[in-house]
């Protein structure tokens, strides 16, 4: 520390202020903006540019978190501190692999650090998967919060009153809730106004939350299940013979305060009332140990889907970890449905001179230093760093990334320019963003800055005020990129 | 008490949810959220002067505000949660403070003087304590997790409300005398309380709870 300390001190007495560390952060979500902070606290004169493909910041704090969950957000408060920092920029509308390249951009910076996190799905791999009325929960999240890439989704939620969606983690609830919920509730949230629409005349009554293993197993937590359990004038049907737990189940709840609490709720919400479904009544369906085995095609429209068949499981240990997996029992059973949800986890996706493992579909990386390659020999890419989802696989909660960023940073970043691994040895200093910007200039790519994100975040607060929503989100590529750049 | 409406006042603190200001004798400063769905009272401290107009003879002092505004700092204003925010004590400017000490993830250590009523968050902010807080004290979020090191002093502390717990839930390093810094309140019984700030764990496991592979 006292050598970088030094260093530092030297340059800023230096007459070419561009000896600084120059660093280029590729993903505006919290991974990006964490690691950001800690950067430009460790390291004086650093300077960060964070790239994104969209106009807009802040990754799944904006596109992911669901609208009636605004507390979730405020953490962009923080981050927008970061950005507006003199010594960081926020460089919108840039795409790695079309706007630039990732080797273009390791000649122009010290270091390279991408958290562009996972924006492709977990396929099922069952037939069917490819019949329209199937959507991954990604979709359909990024659907409702108004994300450009989503906007014309148009779900068909008026030809059937049956939901399912598959997968039983916190993304799972929130997709459920947003199609149970009362749509007056929903109208002063920040949800997209087509999204709300659509919710107001959807006919979806009955939403079934389907998992291939038991209620110990789920993966969702406490507030959220919680609060799915509350909403107003919804059914709860979960069958008290999945609540049994097995000594295995036990062993598995002995040690997790959060699997624990959440089985008490499970079953307490399970206790049979006495209420009596109402024609229209709204209900929610916990379905444990069933298997997704094929999704069944419409007779009367063509390429859309009906219905699905779901085998039964079982829990089995598995020899190789030790966890209970599900196991296939050969009893099936079939039931209708006109919308599916896939929420079982999202994938990364690799681009141009990037290592992959496909396999566990992350960047190989020790602390987030890149490795050249995911098995065998590997050696570590100079000036290469991960972030968040791209370097852990897609778990976690926001601050998750708090502690991610600190080991990237802190044990990876800080200790390679300790040691003279990132900066050029010939004392020639990076472009960086001079660099980058006339590179994007020269390819008519229309930059937005973070004055750029003002302009789009005042324009949708100013279109929410009208209609008393904290904001309505601007959900085109064109509108988004217009008001930025005006 | 004075109420302002706080267009201007929300645009300076960038935030555009503020409702309203209300003014207390104290010369405490309430924001009110507009649209929460908890009913959330937050305060704040801040520098004064230039945003209420002079003739306002309820500010018997400006607030100041020791944490430092320099460009790296991470917080220009906080805003904490606290309870009974109402409650304007009648008249004396006098408030009764105890003594918390922070002992970082290093093991450093630094008393400061908390004014009964603050929460530890807040309290952390002022001192420019390392705490994060992403979510600004309202329940949606661990980050401000601290460990109260003495039982004896957790156990003065009111239980944790369910919602509370279920942020616990997800806190990093989570221990038996685990609390969220923001819902700790100072009173006079916890003089003296120690609390730490956990170590960023290498691991992300939270009580032996490991993140499912997909």
């Amino acid at each position: 520390m006292a050598l970088s300390r030094a260093l530092s001190f030297y340059r800023s007495f230096s007459t070419v202020p561009s000896q600084s560390l120059r660093v280029c952060i590729v993903g505006s979500g919290p991974a990006g903006f964490y690691t950001a902070d800690k950067i430009l606290k460790a390291h004086e004169g650093a300077e960060v540019d964070i790239v994104d493909r969209l106009p807009t910041p802040f990754g799944l704090v904006r596109s992911g978190v669901a609208p009636d969950h605004p507390e979730t957000k405020v953490v962009t408060n923080q981050f927008s501190r970061v950005a507006q920092n003199g010594h960081c920029s926020f460089i919108g509308n840039v795409s790695l692999g079309s706007s630039i390249s990732l080797a273009e951009l390791r000649e122009l910076y010290d270091a390279v650090v991408l958290s562009y996190g996972a924006e492709s799905d977990q396929a099922l791999g069952i037939p069917g998967e490819e019949l329209a009325g199937i959507y991954a929960a990604r979709e359909f999240v990024w659907w409702y919060n108004g994300h450009p890439d989503c906007r014309n989704l148009a779900p068909d939620l008026k030809s059937s009153d049956t939901a399912v969606i598959i997968g039983q983690g916190n993304v799972a609830l929130d997709v459920a809730r947003i199609l149970l919920r009362p749509t007056a509730e929903l109208a002063t949230t920040d949800i997209s106004c087509h999204a709300l629409a659509a919710l107001g005349e959807s006919s979806i009554r009955k939403v079934y939350l389907v998992g291939r293993r038991g209620p110990a197993q789920a993966a969702f937590t406490a507030k959220e299940l919680r609060e799915v359990l509350r909403i107003k004038d919804l059914s709860i049907e979960i069958r008290q013979e999945d609540l049994s737990k097995t000594p295995a189940d036990e062993e598995e709840l002995k040690n997790n305060r959060i699997k624990r609490r959440i089985h008490e709720l499970l079953s307490k919400a399970a206790t049979p009332a006495t209420s009596i479904c109402s024609p229209g009544q709204k209900e929610l369906h916990f379905v444990f140990f069933r298997k997704p085995d094929r999704f069944l095609e419409s007779d009367c429209r063509n390429g859309y889907i009906a219905g699905l068949r779901m085998e039964r499981t079982i829990l089995k240990e598995d020899v190789g970890s030790g966890k209970q997996i599900a196991v296939g029992t050969g009893l099936f059973a079939e039931m209708e449905c006109g919308l599916v949800l896939k929420s079982v986890g999202y994938k990364s996706i690799p681009v141009d001179g990037l290592p992959f493992d496909h396999h566990k579909g992350v960047v190989p990386n020790v602390q987030g230093r890149v490795l050249s390659e995911a098995y065998g020999d590997a050696q570590v890419e100079k000036g290469l760093y991960v972030c968040g989802w791209l370097k852990r696989g897609p778990t976690g909660i926001i601050a998750t990334n708090l502690y991610c960023a600190e080991e990237t940073q802190v044990a990876s970043i800080s200790e390679d320019v300790l040691r003279g691994a990132v900066t050029s040895r010939s004392g020639l200093s990076k472009p960086g963003r001079e660099g980058l910007l006339q590179l994007l200039d020269s390819r008519n790519v229309k930059v937005v800055t973070f004055g750029g994100w003002e302009k789009i975040d005042n324009e949708e607060k100013r279109r929410g005020s009208l209609k008393n929503k904290p904001r309505e989100k601007l959900t085109t590529w064109q509108d988004l990129l217009e008001v930025a750049t005006k | 008490m004075v109420v302002f409406h706080v267009h201007r006042i929300a645009q300076r603190l960038n935030h555009s949810t503020l409702s309203s200001v209300l003014l207390h004798d104290s010369g405490h400063v309430s924001l009110l959220k507009m649209g929460s769905s908890r009913s959330i009272n937050t305060a704040a401290k801040f520098r004064t002067w230039g945003l209420l107009p002079s003739n306002c003879s309820n500010v018997t002092s400006p607030c100041t505000s020791r944490t430092s505004y320099g460009p790296l700092s991470r917080y220009q204003i906080f805003l904490g949660l606290r309870h009974n925010e109402y409650c304007t004590t009648p008249g004396n400017g006098e408030k009764q403070t105890i003594s918390v000490t922070f002992v970082d993830k290093d093991g450093e250590e630094k008393q400061i003087k908390v004014p009964v009523g603050m929460s530890l968050l807040e309290a952390a902010h002022e001192n420019d304590i390392e705490l994060e807080g992403a979510c600004e004290g309202s329940l949606a979020c661990s980050t401000c997790h601290v460990i109260v090191m003495d039982v004896d002093y957790y156990n003065k502390l009111e239980d944790p409300t369910d919602e509370e717990n279920d942020m616990l839930d997800l806190a990093f390093g989570l221990t038996e005398t685990s609390r969220l810094g923001c819902q700790v309140i100072a009173k006079p019984e916890l003089d003296g309380i120690r609390v730490a700030l956990p170590a960023a764990t290498r691991n992300f496991a939270v009580d032996g709870f490991k993140p499912k592979p997909h």
